[in-house]
């Protein structure tokens, strides 16, 4: 469990969620090539925003007082994905109708311009979004915004005392520890923050709860997307044999043949 | 003629593998573009030695560029001196490496440019003067091939998905001791904590032993961590989601839509059934190497090479085999 200094007191957060594909689905390509099948396709919130959401949850919850804002943009189907937040535990949501391309930049531009309006300490959001896995709305958003930031943030604490938050960021080799004063944004990963489920008392009480529309500004995107193509396939396997007997010949084909050992 | 800027990292005072294949992708890009190539390694103390991979990497110059403060990854540090560096050299193109650090700067530095940013490339081609990139989207389920209307144009690179071409020249080596203002460094590095320095991280590992709920248990996975430690010092331990949940991993090793995706030279699936978003983490890799008992598994339908057969008896004779061939030399 995360730990939290006692004499922060209040704390106001905005989550930045997204509707994607769910991982487990196939995707396919629709004709024209520019862009995937909808038919057949199930949406979930980005699993790494769920994690987001769960933090900015656990951290409201432990400061005891504030809002935790869940914000998406996207057209008037994200407005499932605000109402799942808002299931979990949100206080409000603010939809913030437009398009979402893969220029992160356009993105980061668009909920500046809506989070600039909102009185928060914390921006929180998923590491990276897994349909366009563009991997920098959060630290351009910072950039943006002027804010300090912590990128791929596995636990975290506010420390009242001195208005920062003490981050733990996984990254290759190991973790790394790091101060950043408040207001932040942090991109969140898989960690500390296992997320909860909805309770069928969340999911009624959401109904309820204030969801905002918005206009995006208007912000066109620069990266021109040309056609979008499934992966080649993979010519398909060699079995080798069955159990312990086929592994001389597995080393042989990967020694002799490939040369990758 | 453009000039294309490569960024380079440093690991425990090493530039990292992925380093190389940076400035090799940028010098084949200024080739392509009837350019020159440099790259800037920003780092903590005095240049000692690069190695083969500057050697050969085929940029004009590589700029050191030392400072105490460049020591560990401080984003608003890096930001400013590659923005400098970047407005300064007149770059129309910029690569970094699609690591956690390249990431993050490459985001960073991009919105201070004021420019789109492509993360995790795996192809590059120069058209009629317009460069088109290739990038997984949907964890790999899909490729999009796009254009960033824009200069420079920023991309990273993920580690190993170039095939390479060994680079023909060594740089003009210059080392800068940087003037840097502390003002606006908001981010303060508390401490890092190094998981073992011995095994590289699954989204570089050249090779990679990956297992999944065929292990039975976390107490099993000393068979892997055999089998990565007789493949050697480039070998990485990767998992599959159902281990990560489970808590028998960590989800560091995790590979798939919510994991690293990996595009090593070499992976073993090992007790992995192969479902849709771990194939998408890896199907990108050289080979595919799986053992599984289940011969329906969709893991054998994209795997180059399959042993069907107990892990139990599959991998511990696996292992000796290679040890064997390599106490051979």
């Amino acid at each position: 469990m995360p730990s939290w200094r006692e004499d922060v007191r209040k704390v106001n957060i905005i989550v930045c969620v997204k509707r994607v594909p769910d991982t487990g689905t196939r995707i396919r390509i629709a004709r024209g090539g520019s862009a995937i099948d909808p038919e057949g396709l199930r949406h979930v919130m980005n699993p790494y925003d769920e994690f987001a959401l769960e933090a900015g949850l656990r951290t409201r919850e432990a400061v005891g007082e504030g809002e935790v804002t869940a914000v998406s943009l996207g057209d008037a189907q994200s407005e499932e994905t605000l109402r799942a937040a808002l299931a979990l535990g949100a206080d409000r949501a603010i939809l913030i109708e437009g398009t979402v391309t893969h220029d992160g930049l356009a993105t980061a531009k668009v909920l500046a311009s809506v989070i600039e309006e909102d009185r928060a300490e914390l921006i929180l959001l998923g590491k990276k979004a897994v349909d366009d896995d563009q991997e920098q709305v959060g630290p351009m958003l910072a950039t943006l915004l002027g804010w300090s930031c912590a990128s791929a943030v596995s636990q975290f604490e506010l420390e009242g005392g001195h208005g920062s938050v003490r981050c733990a960021r996984a990254v290759e080799g190991g973790t790394q520890y790091v101060r950043l004063p408040l207001p932040s944004v942090l991109t969140i990963t898989k960690g500390a923050f296992e997320p909860r489920f909805a309770s069928m008392k969340g999911i009624m009480a959401a109904k309820r709860k204030p969801l905002e529309r918005r206009p995006a500004k208007a912000v066109a995107s620069r990266l021109r997307l040309r056609s979008l193509e499934l992966p080649p396939e993979r010519s398909g396997g060699e079995f080798i044999g069955e159990g312990a007997g086929a592994v001389p010949e597995l080393v042989r084909i990967l020694r002799d043949e490939e040369g990758l050992i | 003629m453009t000039k294309v800027l490569a960024v380079l990292e440093e690991r425990e005072g090493w530039l990292t593998e992925v380093a190389g294949e940076v400035m090799a992708v940028a010098a084949g890009l200024a080739e392509d573009l009837g350019g020159s190539a440099d790259a800037l390694l920003p780092r903590g103390e005095a240049w000692r030695d690069g190695g083969e991979g500057v050697e050969r990497s085929g940029v004009r110059r590589l700029t050191v560029l030392v400072h105490e403060a460049l020591a560990s990854y401080r984003p608003e540090v890096f930001t400013a001196v590659v923005e400098s560096a970047v407005r300064e050299g007149g770059y129309g193109a910029v690569l970094l490496a699609a690591t956690s650090q390249g990431k993050d700067l490459a985001a960073r530095l991009a919105a201070r440019l004021d420019v789109p940013l492509a993360q995790e490339i795996v192809d590059l081609a120069v058209s009629g003067g317009e460069i088109e990139l290739v990038r997984p989207v949907y964890a790999g389920k899909a490729l999009a091939r796009i254009h960033l209307d824009s200069s420079p144009l920023i991309a990273t690179i993920r580690p190993h998905a170039f095939s390479l071409e060994p680079g023909k020249s060594a740089p003009e080596i210059e080392v800068v001791e940087a003037d840097l203002d502390p003002s606006g460094w908001a981010t303060e590095v508390l401490a890092f904590e190094a998981s073992d320095p011995e095994v590289p991280d699954v989204a570089e590992a050249a090779v990679v032993v990956s297992g999944g709920r065929g292990l039975k248990g976390p107490e099993n996975w000393d068979l892997l961590e055999g089998l990565r430690a007789a493949l050697g010092g480039d070998a990485g331990l990767g998992a599959s989601r159902a281990v990560v949940d489970a808590g028998w991993r960590p989800h560091a090793e995790q590979v798939g839509q919510t994991g690293q995706t990996v595009a090593p030279r070499l992976y073993f699936a090992i007790g992995i059934s192969g479902a849709v978003q771990h194939l998408a983490g890896m199907r990108t890799a050289g080979k595919i190497v799986a053992i599984n008992r289940d011969a329906d598994a969709p893991i054998f339908k994209i795997a180059d090479y399959g042993i069907v057969g107990d892990l139990f008896e599959v991998v511990p004779a696996l292992t000796r085999e290679i040890e064997a061939l390599r106490a051979r030399g």
